[in-house]
C-alpha cells in the first residue's frame, strides 16, 4: 500500500552560509497522512532539514538551500512562494515548549485570527477542539484564562500541539518534541502523534531510536548532511541496508 | 588535623571576603550620609506649601515649589514621551530586524557613546541647535535635551530586554505564519514588556533629576510657567539657584526640593526593580 506523495524533497542542498554544505543532495518523499521519523547522531542535519520544510531558515541571512521540496507539486522554496501562508499549512513544534506570553485560550486563538474571522462561539469551539485534539482540554477546560506558562512542561508542550493543530496545517514538523518532557508527558505526546497521524502528515526528528520505532511508518537515517538509508521503519529497525544503519541503531557508534 | 594548605586558603579567603565588604561599605557609607543629609536638611523645609504655592522672592517668607514642580513634571513627560517612541522602535529594530546587520553594530556603537556623553554637552548642543535659532530659552527646549538624555538609556534597554527573549519563541510564532511586525507587536514585546517598562522608568529616573542641560534650555523660571515656548521653572535648576544664595528661606525650599527629587528618583527605581524582580520569578 502506498499513499500519495505529500512533501517530495529533491537534489536538496543547504549551506549555513559559507560553501559547506549542512545537507548534501537529499531525496526523499513523505507520504500523506504517515509518520516519518528521522534519526541519527548530533548535527548530521535532520533538524536543518526540518527547518527547510518551513523555510524557518529564512528567519537568517546567509542560510540558503539548493534544490526543491514540493508540496503537493509546488516548490517551497521559490521566491514567490510566500513564507507565512506556507507556514500555516506546515505547522512545526519545537523541542523546548514556547506558550506565548498570554492566556492559555488565547495562545490558541491567536494562531487561528491570523486566517480566519470567527465569531466569539466559534472560536470557543475551535479552541476546545484543538485542546481535545492535544487531550489538554480536560486539565485545562476551567482555567482558560490562565497564562499559558503557568502550565508543567508536558502540559506546555501538549498546549503548542494544539496550538499548531488549531490552523488546520496539513504537515506538522516535530523536532524533538519530548526531549525536555519526563516518560509520562513523552507517552502522552507520543500518543498523540499517534493520533494525529491519521489527518496529518508528520514529519518527527528524534534521539530517542525507540521513540522512531514506536511512532513511525518510515524512518530516515541520516550522517553527516547525507540521507544514509530511507525506509520502513520496521526494515531500518530489523534489517537495514546499510552498515552504517545498523551501527548507529545498535548503538556502535553516535 | 588542619591540613596546611586548606588553612592557608581558608586565611586567604577570609582576607578576601574582609577587603569585599569593606569596600561595600565604604562605598555605602557616602550614599547613606548623603541620605542622611537631605533628611537632616530637607524634611523641615516640607510642607503642604511646598505643594500649593509659588518660588517667593528674595529674602521673603513662606512660598512652595509648585512651579518648579509642575514644570519638572512637564519637561521630563514630554522628554520622555519624545524619546521613548524613537528608542524603542530603534532598539526594536536593533534587536528584531536588523540583529545581523553592519547598521547595528554602528548604532550601538554610537549609541553607547551618546549614553555616556556628558549632560552639559547635550545642553550645550541643544543651545545651539534651538535656543539660538528660537531667540530665547523655552521649555521646549529643555524636553528636547531631556528627549536627547534619555534616547540612548531607552535605545539600549529595549534591544538588551528584547535580546533576553529567548529565540524559539520568535521562530514558534513565525512556525504559525505570523509576520515579522506580528511576531514584534504580541510576542516579543509581551514577552518583554516588564523589562521594557523598567527601562523607561530608569530613564525617567535618569533625566528627572538632570540639572545642567536645562541650565542652557529651559534656564529656570520664578514664576508659574507652562507655556512651552518661555524659559520654564523646574526643580534642578531652581534647586541650584536657590541654594547659591544666602537667603535662608530659599536654602529651605533648596533642600525641601532636592529631597523630594530623591525620593521621586528612589522609588522610580524600587519601582522599576520590582517590576523587574516579579517577571523573573514567572
Amino acid at each position: 500500500m502506498t499513499s500519495p506523495i505529500k512533501l517530495d524533497v529533491r537534489h536538496l542542498s543547504f549551506y549555513y552560509g559559507g560553501t559547506k554544505a549542512a545537507l548534501k543532495d537529499i531525496n526523499l518523499s513523505l507520504a500523506t497522512n504517515e509518520v516519518t521519523a528521522f534519526i541519527g547522531p548530533s548535527g548530521c542535519g535532520k533538524s536543518t532539514l526540518l527547518r527547510v520544510f518551513n523555510r524557518m531558515f529564512d528567519l537568517y541571512p546567509n542560510q540558503r538551500a539548493e534544490g526543491e521540496v514540493l508540496l503537493d507539486g509546488q516548490n517551497v522554496l521559490s521566491t514567490d512562494q510566500d513564507v507565512n501562508l506556507l507556514r500555516s499549512r506546515i505547522g512545526m513544534v519545537f523541542q523546548k515548549p514556547t506558550p506565548f506570553p498570554m492566556t492559555i485560550y488565547e495562545n490558541i486563538a491567536f494562531g487561528i485570527r491570523l486566517y480566519e474571522k470567527l465569531s466569539k462561539s466559534d472560536m470557543d469551539e475551535r479552541v476546545e477542539q484543538a485542546l481535545r485534539g492535544a487531550a489538554l482540554w480536560d486539565e485545562v477546560k476551567d482555567k482558560l484564562t490562565a497564562s499559558g506558562l503557568s502550565l508543567s512542561g508536558g502540559q506546555q508542550q501538549r498546549l503548542c500541539i494544539a496550538r499548531t493543530v488549531a490552523i488546520k496545517p496539513e504537515v506538522i514538523l516535530f523536532d524533538e518534541p519530548c526531549s525536555a518532557l519526563d516518560p509520562i508527558s513523552t507517552a502522552k505526546v507520543e500518543e498523540l502523534i499517534d493520533d494525529l497521524s491519521d489527518r496529518y502528515t508528520i514529519a518527527i526528528v528524534t534521539h530517542n531510536m525507540q521513540q522512531a520505532a514506536r511512532v513511525s511508518d518510515k524512518t530516515a537515517f541520516m550522517y553527516l548532511g547525507e540521507l544514509i538509508e530511507f525506509d520502513d521503519t520496521s526494515k531500518i529497525f530489523t534489517s537495514p541496508a546499510q552498515q552504517r544503519t545498523q551501527d548507529y541503531i545498535t548503538g556502535r557508534f553516535g | 588535623m588542619a591540613n596546611p594548605l586548606y588553612s592557608a586558603r581558608r586565611r586567604r579567603s577570609l582576607l578576601a571576603m574582609t577587603l569585599c565588604v569593606a569596600a561595600t561599605g565604604f562605598g555605602l557609607m557616602w550614599l547613606v550620609m548623603i541620605l542622611f543629609t537631605l533628611f537632616w536638611n530637607g524634611i523641615a523645609g516640607i510642607s503642604a506649601e511646598i505643594f500649593t504655592q509659588m518660588t517667593p522672592p528674595p529674602n521673603a517668607q513662606g512660598g512652595g515649589l509648585l512651579n518648579a514642580i509642575v514644570g519638572s513634571a512637564i519637561l521630563t513627560a514630554l522628554g520622555i514621551g519624545v524619546g521613548a517612541p524613537i528608542g524603542i522602535l530603534a532598539g526594536t529594530y536593533m534587536a528584531e530586524y536588523g540583529r545581523h546587520s553592519k547598521l547595528t553594530d554602528v548604532i550601538r556603537f554610537v549609541n553607547d557613546i551618546l549614553l555616556s556623553a556628558p549632560s552639559i554637552i547635550i545642553g550645550l548642543f541643544v543651545y545651539g541647535a534651538v535656543v539660538i535659532p528660537m531667540g530665547s530659552f523655552s521649555g521646549l527646549a529643555g524636553a528636547i535635551a531631556l528627549a536627547v538624555i534619555a534616547l540612548p538609556v531607552i535605545v539600549r534597554t529595549t534591544e538588551d530586554m528584547l535580546l533576553l527573549v529567548p529565540t524559539p519563541l520568535r521562530e514558534a510564532a513565525a512556525a504559525l505564519g505570523m509576520p515579522r511586525s506580528y511576531v514584534v507587536r504580541w510576542i516579543t514585546w509581551r514577552a518583554a514588556r516588564t523589562g521594557l517598562i523598567t527601562g523607561l522608568l530608569l530613564a525617567v529616573a535618569r533625566v528627572s533629576g538632570e540639572t545642567a542641560p536645562l541650565l542652557f534650555t529651559a534656564l529656570s523660571s520664578q514664576f508659574w510657567s507652562v507655556d512651552l515656548l518661555k524659559s520654564m521653572a523646574n526643580l534642578p535648576v531652581t534647586i541650584n539657584n536657590f541654594i547659591n544664595n544666602p537667603d535662608p528661606n530659599w536654602k529651605r525650599l533648596a533642600w525641601a526640593g532636592a529631597l523630594i527629587i530623591t525620593l521621586a528618583v528612589l522609588s522610580l527605581n524600587i519601582i522599576a526593580r520590582s517590576l523587574a524582580a516579579r517577571s523573573n520569578e514567572k
